[in-house]
């Protein structure tokens, strides 16, 4: 009585293999290493000759190198090479290259060749910023409808067909017309121009047509709309320079960014949190300022400030919007030697500007740089959000000749000017606002104090319920233990196994599945020892034992899974971590306590002629 | 080693009104104050920055507050946090101050001179985003509850699986009105331990009735009362080693875990003993209450079914 077959063993044996090799890299440590990365210029075997070549040439002794995932890791000695690294690869490889410190795990060739990793530590462990970014969505679909709006007017006049005007009202583009015929004329152009849009008739107070956005074309906008978003976080991050940085979308208009290892939240925030967006428009020579300041504005002209507070007279008409700029990068005229930016526009706003420079040259042109900075206000005991528009004219520069696709800004005063215009346009080249919603900051002292403290948590835990089931169940306690020990592993492997992020609160599931994990086992001694008192034969006793408590522990482990499952749906990030570990640990402790125990349990006592059990 | 050395008769059923009262009390007394004074939420609900620095030396707390006192920051509560050098500021959100630019205020100001704090932890959570934490929050609490409802009434019997839910509910009043009373914050890893202890006490609960439903099959004879009072004392001593192994685990998680995780642990600390607790003296009395007995839990012969026939 009370033996396995074979092939339960090798089950055991297996799993057990299996887990312990896909724990074993999270005992060695991490090396420093350097990042380079590039989103212009390949990665690749030439790239790593020439950083090899550089830091062999400065004397900075290096590790080992290695290319993955477009991106060049180079293994330091230790972390003073790995400053030394950074500042020279910088210098040698130009704005091209992105070159951040990191931490490689130390994982032998052999581990990593079955794809066997450490944990990965969430950033309440390792420090770092976490940031959670809104996207503004209804800006994005008023400004998808603006852009419309200048489609229509372009494709009626093109048409010849008259209208008498055209505005964005509460619900959609009202277009007014003299007539139904009219009317019919334009809607047949547009229906068969600008699919995106839903046509509509209305006659109450003159002939309308209301044109609205489909659903379809909604839903197209709002996900551009992210999407644009998340690209342009990612350039700007880049330029943070951060390893292994997390930009993902959550939800419908959710962004979230991870930057490991961040320290100087405020830069990082400068740059990520500017929710910024661009306009080029013509300055207004025709007018005076002076009149302008006195409040006789021109009806098609606004005024400006410029960044150091002087007036200016703008054109009401905007040429080209932020969302247009494909790029804009800082460099020198090939011509003169001096500080320029060279902007690349996509097609249609290349179009306008060519339309508008060719018939415009010798004029100036502005640049309106535009911060939407949200607050919250409360207003009869209700949150209300309001974004304020703070514009201000960061740059004027003379069209010298007509340009459309590319063109470079000149006359700037330094390099330093000519870089930070190019940083302004690139971070105004966001197609709706942004706003951080939520912030969570880990210093790097309190990531170490958190991972020492609920390692020992976790160590202290452990050891009293060791002793504690050893002393109580005494061969049957030690039993439970090493299933203890194996489930606790096992639960670490699995874990790195599936990359989960390891957080505070995960580490606080692992230790409560400690404490619930001796349940099973706890459910099964104490029945043997009821079987024992009830007169029955240490074998019958312990066969009775794992039959009667399976059924008990089955419910009482699917009922914590059910709210383990809850707090996974409902939860977010930290919540998350717990629910995972926790899960996790449910399902590894049924295999370790039930299976794992009678194993050896069977093995030890099994088949055998036994007066009593030491239990 | 045993604590108890064999199977104990202790007439658990027979105490259940004095059960009743001792739990109806203390429901009350958390349901008042959470009606009266509510819960200390935290920033996760509520919204507002909270910024944790580590002082080189120990610093006093007016000090702090009269840096930033000038900063325009509005309601401003500064303590300490574990120790005199760590310093706790939270801001609430205020109109008029962009929410995201409060942390980076006050560590400017904080770090004006030298030998000024290093940054430990900063969290900011929008208005927004905290209204739906604790919605979400409200949701999850009703839907474990719902499903483990479903759950136990599939396996077992409705009235078990009401007994069940009153004592959960029973749990979750009595660990919330303690940090009612106490005035201690709630935070989301507060809501996951409450999570938790219903999850746990479900556990303690399933136990009991799992042998309570068997020893209806096994002990022909006795009432519902006998049959339950025999379950209780027969899984007693596996309860009270389970909560006594996991409580361990929790005190040195509260012990060695650091202040973050103070509030989870103690949250699952009072929930453990708590749901221990209910799951002998109210989920089997609520259901015997409701009227569960023998025929419920095992199925007619089939002959019985034949007898009807003339």
């Amino acid at each position: 009585m009370n033996r396995y077959p074979l092939w339960k063993y090798a089950l055991i044996v297996v799993v057990l293999l299996v887990g312990v090799v896909y724990a074993l890299p999270n005992l060695y440590g991490e090396d420093p290493a350097v990042q380079v990365s590039s989103s212009r210029q390949p990665v690749d075997a030439a790239l790593r000759e020439r950083v090899l070549g550089t830091l062999r040439a400065q004397g900075v002794p290096f590790r080992s190198a290695e290319l993955a995932d477009g991106r060049l890791l180079v293994r330091m000695a230790d972390t003073e090479a790995q400053l030394k690294a950074v500042d020279v690869l910088r210098e040698a490889l130009g704005p091209d290259y992105t070159v951040a410190l990191n931490l490689a795990p130390a994982t032998p060739a052999w581990l990593r060749a079955i794809n066997a990793r450490p944990m990965y530590l969430g950033l309440d462990l390792r420090g770092g910023v976490h940031f959670l970014m809104e996207v503004d969505l209804e800006a994005a679909l008023a400004q998808a409808e603006e852009r419309y709006v200048d489609d229509i007017r372009g494709l009626l006049r093109e048409a010849k067909i008259r209208y008498l005007g055209i505005r964005r009202g509460a619900d959609g583009i009202e277009i007014a017309f003299r007539d139904a015929a009219e009317r019919a004329h334009a809607a047949e152009r547009i229906r068969g121009t600008l699919q995106g849009l839903e046509l509509a008739e209305r006659d109450a107070g003159g002939v309308f047509l209301v044109a609205r956005l489909s659903e379809r074309e909604r839903r197209e906008v709002m996900r551009l709309a992210v999407q644009q978003n998340i690209t342009t976080l990612r350039n700007r991050v880049n330029e943070l320079g951060v390893a292994e940085p997390v930009i993902q979308q959550q939800g419908e208009g959710r962004i979230v960014v991870e930057l490991p290892g961040v320290q100087d939240t405020a830069r990082a925030k400068e740059i990520i949190g500017a929710t910024a967006t661009l306009e080029y428009r013509l300055v207004d020579t025709e007018h005076s300022v002076e009149e302008a300041l006195a409040g006789k504005v021109p009806p098609g002209s606004r005024l400006y400030r410029t960044r150091d507070g002087r007036p200016i007279l703008l054109k009401r008409r905007v040429i080209v919007t932020g969302d247009q700029i494909i790029n804009a990068a800082s460099g020198f005229d090939q011509q003169t030697g001096s500080p320029a930016v060279f902007v690349t526009l996509d097609g249609a706003g290349a179009r306008r500007m060519l339309a508008v420079t060719r018939e415009n040259v010798g004029k100036p042109m502005a640049v309106v740089f535009i911060e939407n900075k949200v607050e919250t206000r409360v207003v009869d005991g209700r949150k209300v959000r309001t974004t304020r528009r703070v514009e201000e004219v960061i740059n004027v520069a003379t069209i010298r000749e007509p340009f459309g696709k590319r063109f470079q800004t000149t006359g700037l005063d330094s390099p330093e000017e000519a870089r930070n215009l190019a940083l302004l346009l690139r971070a105004g080249a966001l197609a709706a606002p942004v706003q951080i919603v939520e912030e969570r900051t880990v210093g790097p002292s309190l990531g170490a104090d958190n991972i020492e403290q609920g390692f020992r948590a976790v160590v202290i835990g452990f050891v009293l319920v060791l002793a504690f089931m050893a002393v109580y169940y005494k061969v049957f306690g030690l039993v439970a233990d090493l299933a203890l020990f194996v489930n606790l592993v096992m639960v670490v492997a699995l874990l790195s196994m599936l990359q989960a992020t390891l957080t505070m609160p995960g580490i606080a599931g692992i230790v409560l599945t400690v404490g619930m994990a001796v349940d099973a086992n706890v459910l099964i001694f104490e029945r043997i020892r009821e079987e024992l008192r009830n007169g029955n034969t240490p074998q019958a006793s312990i066969h009775a034992g794992y039959e009667k408590a399976f059924s008990t522990i089955a419910d009482a482990n699917i009922t914590t899974l059910i709210a383990a499952a809850v707090l996974f749906t409902f939860g977010t990030g930290p919540i998350k971590g717990f629910a995972v570990t926790l899960s996790l640990g449910i399902v590894t402790s049924m295999f370790t306590a039930i299976m794992g125990t009678r194993a050896v349990i069977n093995l030890v006592y099994g088949g055998r002629r036994l007066k009593a059990l030491p239990i | 080693m045993q604590i108890l050395g064999r199977t104990t008769r202790i007439d658990f059923l027979g105490r259940r009104r004095i059960a009743a009262v001792v739990s109806g009390l203390l429901m009350l007394v958390s349901l008042v104050s959470l009606l009266a004074q509510g819960l200390v939420l935290g920033l996760d609900f509520t919204g507002g920055t909270l910024i944790e620095v580590a002082y080189p030396r120990p610093v006093e707390l007016s000090e702090v507050r009269q840096r930033l006192a000038g900063g325009g920051l509005g309601d401003v509560v500064v303590q300490h946090f574990g120790t005199a050098r760590d310093v706790l500021i939270r801001v609430a959100p205020r109109e008029g101050l962009a929410s995201a630019d409060v942390s980076t205020r006050v560590l400017e100001l904080l770090q004006e001179e030298g030998g000024g704090p290093a940054m430990r932890r900063v969290e900011f959570v929008g208005p927004q985003v905290g209204e739906e934490l604790a919605e979400k929050g409200g949701l999850a609490m009703l839907y474990a509850l719902i499903g483990i409802l479903l759950y136990v009434a599939f396996r077992f019997e409705y009235r078990f699986a009401l007994g069940a839910v009153a004592a959960l509910v029973h749990d979750v009043l009595i660990t919330l009105g303690f940090f009612s009373v106490f005035r201690i914050e709630v935070d989301l890893t507060v809501l996951a331990a409450v999570l938790a202890v219903i999850g746990y006490s479900l556990n303690d609960t399933i136990v009991v009735f799992d042998r309570i439903r068997e020893n209806f099959r096994k002990m022909r004879r006795g009432s519902a009362l006998e049959v339950m009072n025999a379950s209780i004392n027969q899984t007693i001593s596996r309860t009270l080693m389970t909560s006594l192994t996991t409580l361990l685990v929790l005190v040195a998680l509260f012990a060695f875990g650091g202040e973050i995780i103070h509030g989870f642990a103690l949250a699952l600390i009072v929930g453990i003993v708590v749901g221990t607790y209910s799951s002998i003296f109210i989920a089997s009395p609520a259901a015997l209450a409701l009227g569960v007995s023998r025929s419920d839990l095992v199925a007619p012969k089939r002959e019985e079914a034949a007898d009807d026939r003339p």
